[in-house]
């Protein structure tokens, strides 16, 4: 109950301000295509040398909250997700935005941000001790089964039929390993210097998801211009409130795959927003009814994605290791103040440690008020021709790309993936699995390598990768998986041929 | 097409002229990193720097730009063919890390691509055990080692870096065989997988294991340099340890420039950037962060690098 006392810290004056400050510059950078929280934060540290220890990190613990859901606003307004953590809100989000319902997507989005994000920080200050050795448990051949098991989810993913999505999920696989492997340091496919690194996530992102848009927006040339404005409907707070309390289930399968896989250092982040999507979908009654616009996909994805920040930030607060990019920028924050995370921090600087931790709980709900505050008006985006908005969007996409690293290559790299994904979706396939192929490639082949190496070392590779407690768990959820997608299909077949036969 | 691109974003810097050593630097300066943000190397580099822009100094600021990727490549082949020798585009080396990646091949840059201009940093390479390790001392790890060879796992942030090559010296200076086992993540997985015992030991930044020691975590065993360290000054050298391990994989950072510099702009950035990484402001954020300073002018370091070149083509050429 130690933070209770420090809260007092949150609201004096200049750091209320700050926090105000960070809250809503981070839903600004956060909404802007190419920022992801990492950068948003590395773009603050300067800022923080000129303050006091305290200052400097509720600011930037205010700005890694919002940054986090303002990704949403693009993800679900232009179909540009910021980071990983907004793809799942794409899927849904999107065509929300597309009936008109914008107002509605973003509204249910920032309330299930700041449920997620409270109950994620909460466990933070309450179960850190338990959730650093959980953290701790997860050794290479754990996230290689965990890779795998988030392989099995991509037939099943935002796809017209499981072949398609297992199809786009190996084109996903065989990009990533494009560039110098990670372990070994051999080169695969490099063609043009610019892939020396390997596709960037960040600009394959925004290739995928928003240059196929633009494309179509394209090719409806200008006749029916006026013919597809828009009606975008208001939607009032209260009412999705309300709505948000009838989707519990949706809600809570976010919030706990958010907070269980965002603590595993390296892997949660990225795919926690996606998996719980994919659960919700698996668990939900209206099975069908994803994809097209459901807002339980909107509010399970946004529920982890939130979720996951408090949870993100366990291995560096107790243990010095920063656990994902955004936590390295923050430890750099921590160091230039010379604070170490770990016991010294909440021993020697419990004002620092429990005013950081108080300013994200405060900032998630900040981030909720402002967020729903601009909601309606952001909403009116859709309203823009779509010849103007093809327009914005490609600048955007451009801007976004370049930014991620300063490099052109970058650019061109989405350009490719873009046009070859307009071509794609054409056939039917889409591009989520292509994208969760992307990022599981590398997760399991270099703790499959790196997993090897140990094995071969000591206990041989079988006994390593498929004993032990926490292995059999994930090997057993994986079949689980497969079966329970195998048996989708198979009783999705019987009907449809059923309803043939009848007709 | 991207000369094209990067002499158009030069113009709208105001570029205009040829450079005079007496107005240099009239613009803000650009220097590249070819680590993440948030990293050890980008972490130093933008304190180092933070003084750039005072009278004294450059009297232009310094902006950091990122270019991670395959273990530094990706930045510093950037650099070395795209990069403009103007002395407006400065980049962060990591020695050993640049040569050694050189003499593996694969690249477009070797030592013979930049020009050193100031060295701000050294950071050892340590060896480290998790807290609850049997391991006491060197000589019991290298004991567990000759008994069991190949066995002993030690975790890196990758090969052909600091660590490896700290863990190739320690086997060539023991006769034995590690099982050296190169982490994706960088430093911090190798760090995690020695706390959470998934390898038996690591070799790691000293900085880093400084921070983990202090938390806690890892008892360190020695440290990969000639004399102890003003951080662990209860830690033995290897030589000490009885392991002849000289100071080659000592992570180096400092400041180069492309070759075909002007000599003017080289004069002038070794001297004032020498100074700068020498002020008081700037060893005082360092030692509050835990980073290690060592401050060397540009022959220091083009005599370093010509001597790492030398052991590190020895000690890789077997691989």
């Amino acid at each position: 109950m130690e933070f209770i006392y420090y809260f007092g810290d949150v609201f004096t004056p200049l750091s209320f301000m700050l926090l105000l400050g960070g809250t809503i510059g981070g839903l600004i950078l956060g909404a802007t295509p190419g920022l992801s929280p990492t950068m948003a934060v590395a773009l603050l540290i300067p800022f923080t040398f000129q303050l006091e220890a305290v200052q400097g990190l509720i600011l930037l613990g205010a700005a890694y909250t919002s940054t986090v859901a303002g990704g949403a606003v693009s993800a679900i307004l232009l179909k540009i997700p910021g980071a990983p953590a907004n793809i799942a809100t794409t899927l849904d989000g999107h065509a929300m935005a597309k009936k008109g319902q914008g107002a509605r997507a973003l509204q249910l989005s920032f309330l299930s941000s700041a449920v997620g994000g409270v109950l994620g920080v909460l466990l933070l200050i309450f179960l850190t001790p338990l959730l650093a050795t959980w953290a701790l448990a997860f050794g290479p051949s754990h996230l290689f089964w965990l890779a795998i098991l988030g392989v099995t989810v991509i037939g099943t993913l935002d796809s017209a039929s499981v072949v398609k999505g297992l199809l786009s999920g190996c084109i996903g696989l065989w990009l990533a390993t494009i560039g110098f492997d990670d372990v070994m340091g051999a080169q695969r496919f490099i063609f043009h210097p610019s892939l020396g690194g390997g596709i960037n996530i960040i600009a394959a992102l925004i290739g995928l998801f928003a240059i196929p848009q633009v494309l179509t927006m394209f090719a409806k040339g200008r006749h029916d211009n006026g013919a597809e404005v828009i009606e975008v409907q208001r939607h009032s707070v209260f009412a999705a409130m309300r709505e948000l309390t009838t989707r519990v289930r949706a809600l809570s399968i976010g919030t706990t795959i958010g907070a269980v896989i965002g603590l595993i250092p390296g892997v949660g982040g990225q795919i926690a927003g996606l998996v719980a999507y994919d659960q919700t979908k698996k668990f939900s009654s209206e099975k069908e009814k994803f994809g097209t616009g459901h807002s339980e996909g909107v509010i399970a994805a946004e529920a982890a994605n939130n979720a996951m920040v408090g949870p993100s930030l366990v291995p560096l607060l107790t243990l010095s290791i920063p656990g994902s990019p955004t936590a390295a920028v923050l430890l750099g924050g921590l160091l230039i103040h010379g604070i170490f995370p770990g016991s010294d921090l909440f021993d020697n600087h419990p004002d620092v440690a429990w005013t950081f931790i108080n300013s994200m709980l405060i900032g998630q709900i900040l981030m909720c008020v402002f967020g729903l505050y601009v909601a309606g008006l952001a909403a009116r985006v859709a309203q823009v021709p779509q010849s103007v908005m093809a327009a914005i969007v490609l600048a955007l996409s451009v801007f976004g790309a370049y930014s991620v690293q300063g490099s052109m290559g970058d650019v061109y790299i989405m350009a490719c993936l873009g046009i070859g994904m307009y071509f794609l979706e054409r056939f039917g396939f889409s591009a989520a699995p292509l994208v969760l192929g992307l990022i599981l490639g590398p997760i399991a082949e270099s703790n499959f390598v790196q997993g090897g190496m140990i094995a071969d070392a000591t206990v041989g590779r079988a006994s390593y990768f498929l004993t032990g407690g926490l292995n059999m768990l994930l090997i057993s959820v994986v079949l689980a998986s497969i079966a329970y997608s195998a048996w989708m299909e198979l009783r999705h077949r019987r009907y449809t041929t059923k309803e043939e036969a009848y007709a | 097409m991207k000369r094209l691109i990067a002499g158009a974003a030069l113009a709208l810097l105001g570029l205009t002229g040829p450079i005079q050593a007496d107005e240099y630097p009239d613009r803000p300066i650009m220097m590249m990193v070819s680590y993440g943000a948030g990293g050890a190397t980008d972490f130093q580099a933008r304190i180092v720097t933070m003084t750039a822009a005072n009278e004294d100094a450059l009297g232009a600021p310094i902006a950091i730009i990122n270019k991670p990727g395959a273990g530094g490549r990706v930045g510093w082949n950037w650099f070395a063919t795209q990069a403009d020798p103007d002395g407006y585009t400065l980049a962060v080396y990591n020695a050993p890390h640049f040569i050694a990646q050189a003499i593996k091949g694969g690249v477009s840059y070797d030592t013979d691509s930049f020009e050193p201009i100031a060295n701000w940093g050294a950071d050892p390479a340590v060896f480290v055990v998790g807290a609850d390790s049997p391991f006491n001392s060197m000589a019991d790890a290298m004991a567990y080692a000759k008994e069991n060879p190949g066995k002993l796992t030690v975790s890196g942030a990758g090969l052909f870096v600091g660590h490896h090559i700290a863990a190739l010296q320690i086997d060539k200076a023991s006769g034995t065989k590690m099982a050296y086992i190169p982490t994706a993540g960088g430093g911090a997985a190798a760090m995690k997988a020695v706390i959470a015992g998934e390898v038996m030991a690591g070799i790691n930044n000293l900085s880093d294991a400084y921070r983990a020691q202090q938390a806690g975590n890892v008892k360190i065993l020695a440290v990969a340099d000639l004399e102890r360290h003003a951080f662990l000054p209860d830690v033995p050298t290897m030589r000490e340890e009885g392991l002849d391990v000289d100071a080659s994989s000592v992570n180096f950072r400092g400041v180069m420039v492309p070759k075909g510099t002007p000599p003017e702009v080289i004069d002038k950035l070794s001297e004032t950037v020498t100074q700068m990484f020498a002020s008081e402001e700037v060893a005082q954020k360092m030692s509050a962060g835990g980073a290690p300073i060592h401050v060397m002018n540009r022959e220091e370091v083009a005599r370093m690098w010509a001597e790492r070149q030398q052991t590190l083509k020895e000690l890789l050429a077997g691989l």
